[in-house]
């Protein structure tokens, strides 16, 4: 399992190295930044001043080069905006991002695995119907306008929760969290809520489908031989062998999640990466986006290496190997 | 006291197309330590009179008439959870698949220590002793470090054997083995056999032998009930039936078995196909197929008996014995 591990983060090494080189190209071709960043009124000695400061001058080969030999010292570069290291400036907003995609997908597993249980369990009846209606909801409404609605809700009309904003923090081993007050509990329901729909009825689903392959099983009916309750049977025997998939589509999405919280965030005026990324792609803040990229990369890589050792922990019939 | 006594037992499957009679008035008991082998072709209904008497029809199966008693007290109309409490404990099952009757995400001790608890409130560790005894009985070496190995790292015998011991953690008055040694090697079927009639032997339980192979059942069977389209055609002790057997498709069935014939003679089958249960034709359900029908067989043949020795048929071959 250890040499599984590192052989893992090893080619994790190049997915890295060839995301940047896909990453630097893409965001070259989008636009020159100098044409957003140096002021209009500028004369052309200060515009060519900053362009060389910047090391926009130099052929793009070389930029990449200079970027690499940087990045490999743990210098991702300084934004173009903020004059401050882009690594910082991404890891300085990431814990509001992952604190908010977090509790999304935690309320997505804790609401969705007992409402596919039961929809799973009582097919075709009313409740069945209603849940999978519902899910159907969750899938095809943008989020965008769920996002909306949850405001005009929860904030306009019933007056519950906060519209936007992240509300107080509180400092936990040098983390910035909303997790430990109420206030920032209150603000962090509806945006979480907001990424957590879609997942939501994606773990639904995947849940009642799974409940429905297990259940006529023989090993369901031996169980059932073997005089155990109905709970037992549910909760140990279809549930843990429902995880698998759950567990497989989930650690994806948890990337995504990530990756994607930018319209949530920007609803909710969360002050996240999301957001971050946003207004660098605007203003064609090259290290930050690069970085940003990166930094998500890297994340699905881990990830996904964590995903493969819960498999190995779920079914005793995954074996990690080195293989060659 | 007989272990339990089937008399008259329906169990009918609502379909959409129609009522199907998967068991049509099935009778029979079983005394204690005897074995009782359950012989038809697919769609017999011996599985299904299996599963309903240990309450595990499913829907929109349902026994819908008759009684089951068990020693003594009628099954039929329990509640949910007094059939659940019988379950594993005075009554068991035993699988046909090997490969599909264990838990696949659950270690071996995992499912035999919740299958104690299910009934005995004990110690976690005196549970899994039981277990390990268990799995001494039905012949597995080492049982103590094989309680902790998974389903996917036994052979299918292995598993067979780990069924069937879970099946006598409780040591249960009955088991109902549905056609448990048809998906295994030939040897290991017959040590599996070997290990069954033992522990029935020594525990005084009773067995209902579910099976469509009469070769297994010859050699372990006290009696042998032959069901065909949901009835029971012909009964009794098993040497009688097989050395004597008096129902056209029992004979029919035993002159279809290869071993009873010399190379190079051509095999026996008996023509056409079980009827569908849905469209099952009027009279005896066997007449279509059978070469002894005759008008007589339109009107549905009552039960004959000699002795021990019963069957259901217009037309007995041989000559009837008890």
């Amino acid at each position: 399992m250890t040499v599984f591990i590192l052989r893992r983060l090893l080619q994790s090494a190049g997915v890295l190295l060839a995301t940047s080189v896909i990453v630097f190209l893409g965001v070259y071709a989008i636009g020159n930044p100098a044409d957003i960043l140096i002021a209009a009124d500028a004369t052309q000695l200060e515009r060519q001043s900053a362009i060389v400061a910047l090391g926009l001058d130099r052929p793009l080969i070389e930029q990449y080069w200079i970027f690499l030999s940087n990045a490999l010292r743990g210098d991702f570069g300084r934004s173009f905006v903020f004059n401050q290291p882009a690594i910082s400036l991404i890891l300085a907003r990431l814990p509001a991002t992952l604190e908010l995609a977090l509790v999304a997908l935690i309320i997505a597993l804790v609401v969705g695995i007992p409402l596919g249980l039961v929809s799973g369990l009582k097919p075709n009846t009313l409740v069945d119907e209603t849940i999978m209606t519902g899910s159907i909801l969750g899938f095809s409404l943008p989020n965008f306008w769920q996002g909306m609605m949850l405001i005009m809700i929860f904030s306009v009309w019933l007056g519950w929760l906060p519209a936007g904003g992240r509300g107080d923090t509180a400092q936990v081993l040098g983390i910035t969290t909303s997790l430990l007050s109420w206030d920032g509990l209150t603000h962090l329901i509806l945006p979480a809520t907001n990424l957590a729909l879609f997942n939501l009825a994606l773990v639904i689903r995947l849940t009642r489908t799974g409940v429905r392959e297990i259940m006529p099983l023989d090993f369901i009916k031996f169980a059932r031989a073997k005089g155990l309750t109905e709970r037992r049977i549910v909760l140990v025997h279809v549930l843990k062998n429902i995880m698998i998939p759950v567990v497989t589509v989930v650690g994806m999405e948890f990337g995504s999640i990530i990756a994607f919280a930018v319209v949530t965030e920007t609803i909710f005026s969360w002050p996240g990466i999301g957001k971050l990324l946003i207004d660098s792609i605007m203003l064609l803040d090259r290290p930050v986006v690069v970085s940003y990229l990166l930094v998500v990369v890297f994340m699905f890589v881990i990830i996904n290496l964590l995903v493969d050792i819960a498999y190995s922990l779920l079914d005793p019939r995954i074996r990690l190997r080195d293989t060659q | 006291m007989s272990t339990i006594v089937i008399d008259n037992l329906q169990t009918h499957f609502e379909t959409p197309a129609g009522v199907i009679r998967a068991v049509d008035g099935v009778s029979f008991s079983v005394e204690r330590g005897e074995i009782l082998g359950l012989v038809g072709e697919s769609g017999s209904g011996k599985s299904i009179t299996g599963f309903s008497i240990i309450g595990l029809v499913d829907p929109p199966g349902r026994v819908a008439g008759g009684r089951i008693l068990f020693q003594g007290e009628d099954l039929v109309g329990r509640s949910e959870s007094e059939m659940r409490a019988l379950r594993g404990k005075k009554i068991a099952m035993i699988f046909q698949d090997p490969m599909m009757t264990l838990n696949p995400v659950l270690s071996i001790e995992t499912q035999m220590v919740e299958a104690v608890r299910a009934h005995d409130n004990v110690p976690k560790l005196e549970a899994r002793r039981r277990a390990v005894e268990a799995l001494g009985l039905v012949g597995i070496p080492s049982p103590d470090e094989r309680l902790s190995a998974y389903p996917h790292q036994f052979s299918g015998g292995m598993r067979q054997r780990v069924a069937i011991a879970i099946a006598l953690l409780h040591r249960p008055d009955l088991i109902i083995a549905d056609e448990p040694t048809t998906a295994l090697d030939v040897t290991i079927q017959s040590q599996i056999l070997f290990e069954i009639q033992k522990v029935s032997r020594d525990f005084g339980m009773s067995l209902i032998w579910i099976s469509h192979d009469l070769g297994v059942v010859a050699g372990l069977a006290h009696n042998i009930a032959v069901m065909y389209a949901g009835r029971i055609v012909e009964a009794g002790p098993v040497d009688t039936v097989l050395d004597h057997p008096v129902h056209p498709y029992t004979v029919g069935l035993l002159r279809s078995i290869p071993a009873n014939l010399r190379r190079g003679e051509a095999l026996e089958a008996i023509p056409g196909m079980a009827p569908s249960p849905l469209r099952r034709p009027s009279g005896c359900p066997f007449r279509l197929r059978c070469f002894a029908a005759t008008a007589t067989c339109e009107t549905e043949p009552v039960d004959a008996r000699i002795g021990e020795h019963s069957w259901r048929c217009f037309h007995p071959q041989n000559e009837a014995r008890p």
